[in-house]
């Protein structure tokens, strides 16, 4: 089964896309609970890619392609805005993004704990990031 | 879609929500909280009976008022959670520095 989706960098786009996500994962093997958190853990790197490698341009896009096998369920998110590598970006301590008023940080810390598996690579100007998540059951 | 409501109640604010918060929008729940603080508000009760998704957009703009809060002895509770968006809070441990509530009747009990 595969599934895509192009995605305009604008947020307004983020609603179309969680209603994708949840229609993708109908059948799967995964409780309601994880579907949700998947979910949030997607819209996140694509916020990300759209607030901050495509300043919000509508004329860019993301694309999303959806993957399943008997075991897990990969989203892989493209772009060819400026490379986003989440790897390098250690999930910051709660308490400190409390201290220091930061808004950003928090979407990182819920990607790293939601996946399992995060890989990232940057090639011929288009950076692709593949979430993993696997089936418990 | 973000939606918004407030009252009062028994000296609480009580701001509800309804829908989805993401990206787009945070910054409308931003605001609202500003217009309590601004208003005096001494008690908040942020009542999420209604509220079928928050992204860490509005996870951070509750983070961001939480140490002004302390310092200014402003409460601000949070209840009615579905349990998948309980589960967020959880994941981010934000039920550790928020008080989090089953129902509006036992925030403003407490």
């Amino acid at each position: 089964m595969k599934h895509r989706l192009n995605i305009a960098c604008q947020t307004s786009a983020l609603s179309e896309l969680r209603t994708f996500l949840q229609r993708s994962m109908v059948g799967v093997s995964l409780s309601e609970i994880e579907k949700h958190q998947v979910t949030l853990a997607v819209e996140e790197v694509c916020a990300n890619l759209i607030i901050h490698s495509h300043d919000c341009n509508p004329q860019d896009y993301i694309r999303l392609e959806i993957k399943d096998s008997a075991q897990k369920l990969i989203f892989e998110i493209s772009d060819q805005g400026e490379a986003f590598n989440i790897l390098n970006y250690e999930a910051p301590d709660l308490k400190k993004v409390m201290v220091e008023k930061r808004k950003g940080g928090l979407g990182i810390i819920l990607v790293k704990k939601i996946m399992d598996e995060i890989e990232f690579e940057s090639e011929n100007g288009t950076n692709t990031c593949r979430l993993i998540k696997w089936f418990r059951s | 879609m973000l939606r918004l409501e407030k009252s009062t109640e028994n000296q609480s604010e009580i701001l509800s929500l309804f829908g989805e918060v993401d990206a787009s929008n945070s910054v409308i729940l931003d605001e609202a909280i500003q217009d309590l603080v601004e208003g005096g508000a001494q008690s908040i009760i942020v009542d999420g009976t209604q509220l079928d998704y928050i992204s860490s957009a509005g996870l951070g703009v509750f983070m961001s008022y939480l140490e002004d809060f302390n310092d200014k002895g402003i409460t601000m509770k949070i209840c009615g959670l579905s349990p998948k968006v309980y589960e967020v809070f959880k994941i981010l441990g934000l039920d550790q520095l928020i008080p989090i509530y089953q129902d509006r009747a036992s925030a403003a009990a407490k």
